[in-house]
């Protein structure tokens, strides 16, 4: 059974806002189900009692204290910026609110 | 458009359903640097000057938490009632946006640091319970300004412009269980309960909380079930309402449009709403294609916390008095009723009137100039009581200059409108606007003099015994002095010289 | 070639800081070295020419002063094109960012500044270090110098080629799922990646957070440790940093001896899918670990069969995050933004043209396990999977100090080969993949050429967490036995450029 739909793919690349052609949507869900097939392998390991693991090393309590650090001068920040106006980085116009 | 929707009158919409709300409140911490990097917070700071790779996501950065606001948000949880997670993750709220530079919000998911807490408010005299689901920390996005289109708004408009200041400043986000049985005072008591709130951040000193700088901003949830009915209908969320008068005029307006919905057949959209100030309105926010699935996972570019129990205990213990406390203390103290405690709550008096009377002014005083003439003042201009440009120190002056007999009252309020106008401290005013009551006896009794002489008739009444005239001839000397005679010493002359005792 | 280019980092440090030879004399044999192989190598995706003769001449008029610097001043090194640098381009390989200056330098490049390292130049990688051949760079491939027709590994294929090459004694790279083992396995050189946390990610264009770790290539064990210790340590920047000391890892390289050491030969490793001859110089290996005094047993770690398919699932969750800061708002490429379209459609637009097939991929294959409704059962088990990997160290440590196993299963597999079959790329990963998932140390050292093509074979060694200077006390035993069977080092077989 195929996991993975062209439709499915369609969606994934909505979400992740890849433009992609239909041609790409046909190729990568071939790729994508097969890549699926073989890590949903996973699902053997009996794990239920194991806790997971989010970090390579169990640390905790990293913190930085309060304290003002130098920022980047404007021009800096701004520098790669594909388009400036006003100090500010310009961007197309924006279709709406979310969350 | 939405705008034309048809509202129910509120008493008949409660009459037929019962409101449902949920609040989430958003207060940015008054930190000196950034949720997880160096930058400063400053409010108003000229566009992108205070930014830096990790808080405009340039490629390799990476976030380091701020301790002291893991430690603000778990005192506000402890002043909340919250339990405190003994060990919770970062999590990244994956969508896009341009005034997010990560396209991800680090925050916190299935695992907050605070949890289950409450918070009493009082309402119309009656204590409403608010339970409190979680508090969680988070980081603030970026600011937008669109451009072009007739509006400035975001619809219609060109592009837009982006300033990345407020990106990452730390966001604590407090979020209610549902608040059901508030019946027809669900907009009171989400004011209440936003008031209360914004006090005891303060209090707290974690926050400026400032909602007309968007240091506070609130998101309503509103839903209505019919009467009779314990199933909750579908909610909406009205997003950043920005001022406690908007928090009630957004619940009370959607609920009037909930209802006008419901009773007409129709059903509520699962959606968000966009609050507009000017009218007391809500409005569809963009309808989503597909439902958001933000693909929460844990931060692994930040380590668990894990609270320290015994550092929770001393902070809970540090813990300063907190505003439903320190009201009922100052109560006492001042002896003022119920009545006149709540009206200087809802009038945000509380503090101001505190710091006069510890200034040196008498409870009765404070209470009385700020709740008075002040408030008629703040009201006339359309600000907040604090927003006006007088001390209470300048109060306590003024209350001093009243009781020492050098002003009264008609002179006091004159000297208050000096001060609010710019024109220094009370006693500046007093001498540049020659507000002294008249004391000097001579100059006094020559005003009375020609008083008595211009209003002989009056004058002859008295004498004859008819002692009730001898007002309109106070009145006389009030007007020729311009109001700064004694007037209890004018009186006590003129039946002097009129040999009347 | 002239000799300055044989000797070692160590030799060259030695010699510039005696004045024997001067930095500024040392980066030009390596940039000359440089315009003569890379048309046919393509390690670079930039030469900072001009930089690094200035920073060569001022660490001379330092030493000049008689300023005391670090062992490696004045060496050159060339960095993985992943970690930032001012005053260089910095793209990760991929189109999204061609051009871009970093305004800031990532921890790495800072530390390697400050201790007088010249930097030669930017190595080319698989975009955004995804890949295992270098081959996904949007710059080209890069030339295994052993056989030009060949993958040099990857990601950091750039960086293994160019040391492999004499392009440069050293490099940094990064490894995620072996992209620094597995490309110093396949070009003949020594890479190693550190103890998660033990070097800083500051700075470093994130793949997988949980996973990536900065490393050293060189050309012989000690050199790697230099760099390592050169650039490691704690970092305020990096919240994963490890707040300890780093481990002696230049005097175990020194030291060298094994004698007791108990080594554990991981039994999961091996079999089906392994070439002939990359088992069979393993298999020596072994054997010569013994004759050096080594006690070796086989040790079982029964859930380092499921590392992959986990690795795939927690390595493109995390990319698919990462990679959304690419959306043509604040830098990098903008594609299609005529006035009339939003900001969401110029986002997927450039996307779309700035990403290369694979790390589209990638990013689809991780919204997917981070989606709702699919969490549970792919990215949530893969993270209960490598729990049970860390245990499986754990376990294998009690019993033994190290464990080994081949780098690769194969030697370096013709360019073209594996291009569009993403699955049988991953393979190439199989044995280094573990030490990612667990966050511990391991180092490839170079054992020997494939009876088959003739082609390097690594030796992957790995050690507890902050044991690093495990993976080079026994790294560089093995150098030295198999260095005296030789009569040399195992790149004088390379065949010249």
């Amino acid at each position: 059974m195929s996991a993975i739909t062209r439709d499915e793919v369609a969606h994934l690349a909505r979400l992740s806002r890849l433009a992609l052609a239909d041609e790409e949507l046909d190729h990568f869900a071939a790729q994508l189900d097969q890549i699926v097939g073989a890590v949903a392998r996973v699902a053997e390991v009996a794990a239920d009692d194991i806790p997971p693991s989010s970090h390579a090393l169990p640390l905790t309590n990293v913190f930085r204290p309060d304290e003002i650090r130098p920022s980047l001068a404007p021009e800096q920040a701004l520098s790669g910026a594909p388009a400036v106006e006003d100090d500010r980085f310009r961007v197309p116009r924006i279709l709406g609110e979310e969350a | 458009m939405a705008d034309t929707e048809t509202l129910m009158p509120y008493d008949e919409a409660l009459e037929r359903f019962e409101p449902v709300l949920g609040l989430e409140t958003h207060v940015e911490l008054g930190t000196a640097s950034k949720m997880f990097c160096g930058c400063p917070t400053e409010f108003g700071a000229p566009p992108n000057t205070q930014v830096c790779p990790v808080c405009l996501a340039l490629p390799g950065s990476l976030p380091v938490a701020n301790a002291e606001a893991i430690e603000s948000t778990i005192r506000i949880g402890l002043a909340l009632n919250c339990s405190i997670a003994e060990w919770c993750r970062f999590a990244r709220k994956n969508y896009f946006y341009p005034d997010m530079p990560k396209n991800y919000q680090i925050s916190q998911y299935d695992e907050p640091l605070c949890t289950d807490g409450y918070l009493d408010v009082v309402v119309d005299g009656r204590t409403v319970r608010i339970e409190i689901e979680r508090v969680h920390l988070e980081e603030d996005t970026g600011k937008s300004t669109h451009v072009g289109g007739s509006t400035g708004r975001i619809h219609g408009a060109d592009y837009s412009i982006v300033d990345y200041n407020r990106a990452g400043i730390p966001l604590v986000e407090i979020v209610t269980k549902p608040i059901a049985g508030t019946d027809t005072l669900a907009p009171e008591v989400a004011r209440a309960y936003v008031t209360e709130l914004r006090e005891l951040v303060r209090t707290l000193g974690v926050s400026d909380v400032r909602m007309e700088e968007g240091s506070m901003r609130c998101d309503v949830n509103v839903s209505l079930m019919p009467r009779g009915s314990s199933e909750w209908g579908t909610r909406t969320e009205t997003k950043n309402v920005n001022s406690l008068r908007s928090v009630e005029r957004a619940v009370r307006g959607e609920i009037e449009r909930q209802a006008a919905i419901l009773a007409d057949g129709g059903r509520i959209t699962q959606e968000t709403r966009h609050f507009h100030e000017e009218t007391g309105r809500t409005t569809s926010g963009r309808s989503k294609e597909e439902a958001q699935d933000y693909r929460y996972f844990p931060e692994p570019d930040l380590l668990p916390i894990a609270p320290d129990r015994e550092w929770v205990a001393a902070l809970k213990a540090a813990l300063p008095e907190l505003p439903s406390v320190r009201r009922s203390r100052l109560q006492a103290e001042w002896g003022v009723s119920d009545l006149d405690m709540a009206a200087m709550h809802n009038a945000d008096a509380i503090e101001l009137v505190e710091a006069t009377v510890a200034a040196g002014a008498p409870a009765a005083d404070a209470r009385k100039w700020w709740m008075g003439e002040l408030a008629r003042r703040a009201n006339e201009a359309g600000t907040a009581l604090a927003e006006l440009s007088i001390t209470p120190a300048e109060v306590a002056r003024v209350t001093e200059l009243v009781a020492s007999g050098a002003l009264n009252d008609k002179l006091a309020r004159q000297v208050l409108e000096g001060v609010l106008a710019g024109e220094g401290s009370p006693d500046d005013v007093v001498a540049k606007r020659g507000l002294q009551i008249v004391n000097d006896e001579g100059e006094l009794s020559a005003i009375i003099d020609k008083v008595l002489a211009d209003n002989a008739d009056a004058a002859d009444k008295v004498r004859s015994g008819k002692v009730a005239a001898v007002g309109a001839l106070v009145g006389g000397v009030m007007k020729a002095s311009r109001g700064k005679a004694d007037a209890a010493r004018a009186r006590e002359l003129i039946l002097e010289k009129l040999g009347v005792s | 070639m002239t000799e300055l280019l044989r000797k070692t980092a160590e030799e060259l440090g030695r010699l510039i800081a005696a004045r024997e030879v001067s930095a500024a004399e040392v980066a030009q044999a390596h940039l000359d070295r440089i315009a003569e192989v890379e048309p046919k190598v393509n390690a670079f995706l930039h030469v900072n020419a001009d930089a690094a003769l200035a920073q060569a001449r001022a660490v001379d008029e330092r030493i000049a002063r008689g300023e005391k610097l670090g062992p490696l001043a004045g060496v050159p090194v060339a960095h993985k094109d992943v970690f930032t640098t001012t005053g260089m381009p910095t793209t990760a390989g991929s189109k999204i960012l061609e051009g871009w200056l970093p305004p800031y330098d990532a921890t790495v490049t800072r530390r390697l500044r400050e201790a007088g390292l010249v930097i030669l130049g930017k190595t080319n990688l698989d975009e955004f270090a995804m890949g295992s051949s270098t081959e996904n760079s949007a710059y080209g491939p890069t030339h295994n110098p052993w056989d030009l027709s060949r993958i040099p590994g990857g990601s950091s294929g750039g960086s293994s080629a160019a040391v492999a090459a004499y392009e440069a004694p050293l490099s940094t790279g990064t490894d995620t799922g072996g992209s620094i083992r597995q490309p110093a396995a396949v070009t003949g050189i020594v890479g190693m990646k550190p103890t998660y946390g033990g070097s800083s990610r500051y700075g470093l264009i994130a793949f997988a957070s949980s996973l990536d770790t900065p490393g050293p290539f060189a050309r012989n064990v000690l050199d790697a440790a230099l760099l390592h210790e050169a650039f490691s340590g704690h970092d305020v920047m990096d919240s994963t940093s490890i707040a300890a000391e780093v481990p002696p890892v230049v005097e175990a390289a020194r030291q060298a001896d094994i004698a007791g050491l108990r080594v554990g030969v991981v039994k999961e490793f091996g079999g089906e899918g392994y070439q002939p001859g990359v088992l069979a110089r393993f298999r020596e290996a072994v054997d010569l670990l013994e004759s050096l005094g080594a006690k070796v047993v086989e040790v079982s770690c029964p859930s380092f069969g499921y590392a992959l398919p986990a690795y795939y699932l927690i390595a493109p969750s995390e990319c698919s995050s990462n990679l959304a800061r690419f959306d043509a708002m604040r830098y990098g490429l903008r594609v299609g933004d005529d006035g009339t379209r939003s900001a969401e459609e110029v986002m997927a637009l450039t996307r779309a043209a700035g990403f290369g097939p694979e790390v589209k991929r990638r990013i689809m294959l991780g919204t997917y396990a981070l989606s709702s409704g699919y969490y549970d059962a792919y990215y949530g088990q893969a993270q209960k999977v490598r729990t049970l990997i860390a245990r499986d160290f754990d376990a294998a440590f009690h019993q033994v100090d190290v464990l080994v196993s081949p780098t690769t299963p194969t030697t370096a597999f013709p360019i073209g080969e594996r291009a569009d079959d993403p699955m049988a790329m991953y393979l190439a990963d199989l044995c280094t993949i573990p030490t990612n998932l667990a966050g511990n140390a391991a180092i490839s050292v170079p054992c020997g050429l494939a009876d088959e093509d003739g082609l390097p074979v690594g030796l992957q060694i790995m050690a507890p967490v902050l044991g690093d200077d495990r993976c080079y006390r026994v790294g560089a035993a093995v150098e030295k036995a198999l260095e005296d069977r030789w009569g040399g080092p195992l790149l004088a077989k390379a065949p010249a450029l």
